[in-house]
């Protein structure tokens, strides 16, 4: 059996984003590049998947710089994954091309069976790569999902839509499975993961290689802004008595929001 | 004009705000436009599309399509816009609209643009804008090599217009998909809540660490209870078990904009800011006056929770009843 993990990198939560002078993209000079979190829920159900049925081979794949990328990869590997597949491109690609990129080079590949992803990046919050993927590979998807079970042919996965209702599917055969929060809890690299991670195989590609260039994408971002700056806080004083009584009032005749 | 197709998605019969607030937007720049409702009661609902400008509607009512499934979703979806001959694709970005569009847009060979903000329209072309890295920055949406540009609105950002009841809405009907073997719903298990989802709530009352333990979220059921709001959660709070996960408002949680959001003991840490600083006011109660959740509020009470969300808690309910 063999199961790809997409990862991406994408910038550290607690970084602050700049942006660009020309107003169409943001400043990379100073981010710290982290793995997608979603993806790393995905890479842990790909190695529990692993664990739990003998004879399977977890490959991570990703797109974008090639420099940057391999170490989400390298990060892949030393958690568990077997081996890894690099498609190197410049930045920036949109879902439509990055799924394509990644189905192209998934068919090249002796088989698949499943796809995990995460559900979403916390970059672009596009939420469309594993759908575009599970199209191009003529596979069902489901996302947002935050239960997997399943062995042999038949898999179940809940997917959480709103007001914490879960839908769940009946899956059998090859499927792309986008990983939410609560799915597991990620394990850590350990040390001597960290250092069998170099010595594992890692295919490298170009976007060329696959028969694709950066033009082919379909949705591309202008005229970044910054959101505008909140007036300084209103702080209340007073007994919690008078501070309810006032905040009332301020909510509903300077803020109308009651 | 640009003939534009909008999903509408609807509940008891009606069809939801954030579909109408796209028909208003559509209309209003002048549009051709096509409805498409899914599901059993589309037919009751649909003649509400055409009094929100719909010129057709398409009907898939079918009780196989009780639940939502993408596989055979997307298939008439797909096939039904494409028959429209539309250049825009217009839906609320739905828990649903999310996962099943972007696959059609995969069978359209186009692209898609998901959980916009804004949008306006410059003549035939609209112009969309989203918020990205977590909502530290906004920018504006262009699409290439796209047949149909598709855009996924978030709810509560645009006006609705007045329905009106004259014009002529031609309703048609689509006979329903064939479920495909491969992806079955076998269970839909309902929340424990029927409160409005977070994503969609007007009013959020959410609690953090300083809650100290999950029974005390009872006082912010109270509280919630008295302003019809939904109830959210820290990542903090949602990892020690208190509340589910489904809760957590956040970088890797729900991205919220509520008119008011009132945080009670939460410290305001980047990833939470980044799931709620969208929200139009935000209160905070906190006892520690120089926690960051301030510097993102409009209105702030340096106080014990404990003391001053009971006391909040009565005053609204004297002066709302
Ligand atoms: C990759 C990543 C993703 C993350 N994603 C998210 C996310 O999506 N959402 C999220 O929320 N966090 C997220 N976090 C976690 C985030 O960094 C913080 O740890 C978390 O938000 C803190 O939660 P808190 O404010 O409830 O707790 P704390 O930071 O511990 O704050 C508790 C606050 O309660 C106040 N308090 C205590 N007692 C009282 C009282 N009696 N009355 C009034 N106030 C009181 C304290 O003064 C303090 O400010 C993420 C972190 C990482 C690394």
């Amino acid at each position: 059996m063999r199961i790809f993990v997409c990862v991406k990198q994408v910038p550290d939560t607690e970084t602050k984003i700049k942006i660009n002078s020309d107003g169409n993209g943001i400043d990379e000079s100073s981010i710290k590049w982290i793995v997608n979190p979603y993806d790393e829920f995905a890479i842990e159900e790909a190695l529990k998947l692993k664990e739990s049925a003998g004879e399977i081979r977890v490959t991570a794949i990703s797109i974008g710089p090639k420099k940057r990328v391999t170490d989400a990869l390298r990060t892949a590997m030393a958690m568990g994954a077997d081996d890894g597949i690099v498609i190197d491109s410049e930045d920036s690609l949109d879902p439509y091309l990055t799924a394509k990129a990644l189905s192209e080079a998934l068919k090249k590949e002796d088989s698949c069976d499943f796809i995990f992803t995460g559900k979403l990046a916390i970059d672009d919050n596009a939420s469309s790569v594993s759908q575009y993927l599970a199209e191009f590979m003529g596979i069902p998807h489901v996302t947002v999902v935050s239960s997997f079970k399943g062995s042999g042919g038949s898999y179940t996965a809940e997917r959480e839509v709103e007001g914490g209702t879960k839908e769940v599917y009946s899956i059998s055969g090859p499927a792309v499975i986008a990983a939410n929060k609560g799915l597991n809890t990620p394990r850590y690299a350990s040390l001597p993961g960290i250092m069998k991670a170099k010595k594992k195989p890692l295919k490298e590609l170009t976007l060329g290689d696959l028969g694709l260039s950066g033009a082919d994408s379909k949705v591309t971002f202008s005229n970044f802004e910054l959101p505008p700056e909140k007036p300084p806080v209103k702080f209340i004083e007073g007994e919690p008595a008078e501070q309810a009584k006032e905040l009332v009032k301020l909510l509903r005749e300077e803020a109308k929001v009651l | 004009m640009a003939k534009t197709f909008i999903f509408c998605e609807f509940n008891n019969g009606k069809i939801k705000k954030g579909s109408l607030e796209l028909l208003t937007a559509a209309k209003a720049a002048g549009a051709e436009i096509t409805a498409l409702l899914i599901g059993p009661g589309s037919t009751e609902a649909a003649p509400e599309a055409g009094h929100y400008g719909a010129s057709a509607t398409f009907v898939c009512d079918s009780e196989s399509l009780k639940n939502y499934n993408p596989m055979a979703w997307s298939k008439v979806v797909s096939q039904t816009i494409k028959n429209s001959g539309c250049t825009v694709f217009l839906a609320t970005s739905s828990m649903t609209a999310k996962d099943l569009f972007p696959r059609v847009a995969a069978q359209l060979e186009t692209g898609i643009a998901s959980d916009c903000t804004d949008l306006e329209f410059n003549g035939d072309t609209p112009i969309a804008k989203k918020p990205l890295y977590a909502g530290k920055c906004k920018a504006q949406v262009n699409f290439a090599n796209s047949p149909i540009q598709m855009i996924l609105m978030r709810p509560n950002q645009l006006p609705i217009g007045e329905p009106d009841t004259g014009g002529h809405c031609e309703i048609k009907t689509l006979s329903a998909p064939e479920i495909d073997d491969r992806l079955k719903i076998t269970d839909v298990k309902k929340g424990n809540t029927d409160k409005v989802d977070l994503t969609e709530a007007n009013v959020i009352v959410s609690g953090g660490r300083g809650m100290k333990d999950a029974d005390n979220f009872k006082l912010l059921d109270e509280l919630a209870e008295t302003l019809e709001a939904t109830v959210g959660a820290s990542r903090a709070v949602a990892d020690a078990g208190w509340v589910p996960h489904s809760m957590q408002v956040g970088q890797t949680g729900k991205t919220v904009a509520p008119s008011l959001y009132i945080a009670c003991g939460i410290s305001g840490a980047i990833q939470h800011l980044a799931g709620m600083s969208g929200s139009k006011v935000i209160v905070a109660i906190n006892q520690d006056k120089d926690a960051p959740i301030f510097a993102k509020s409009n209105y702030g009470i340096v106080g014990d929770l404990f003391e001053v969300v009971p006391k909040l808690n009565e005053e609204l309910k004297s002066v709302l009843n």
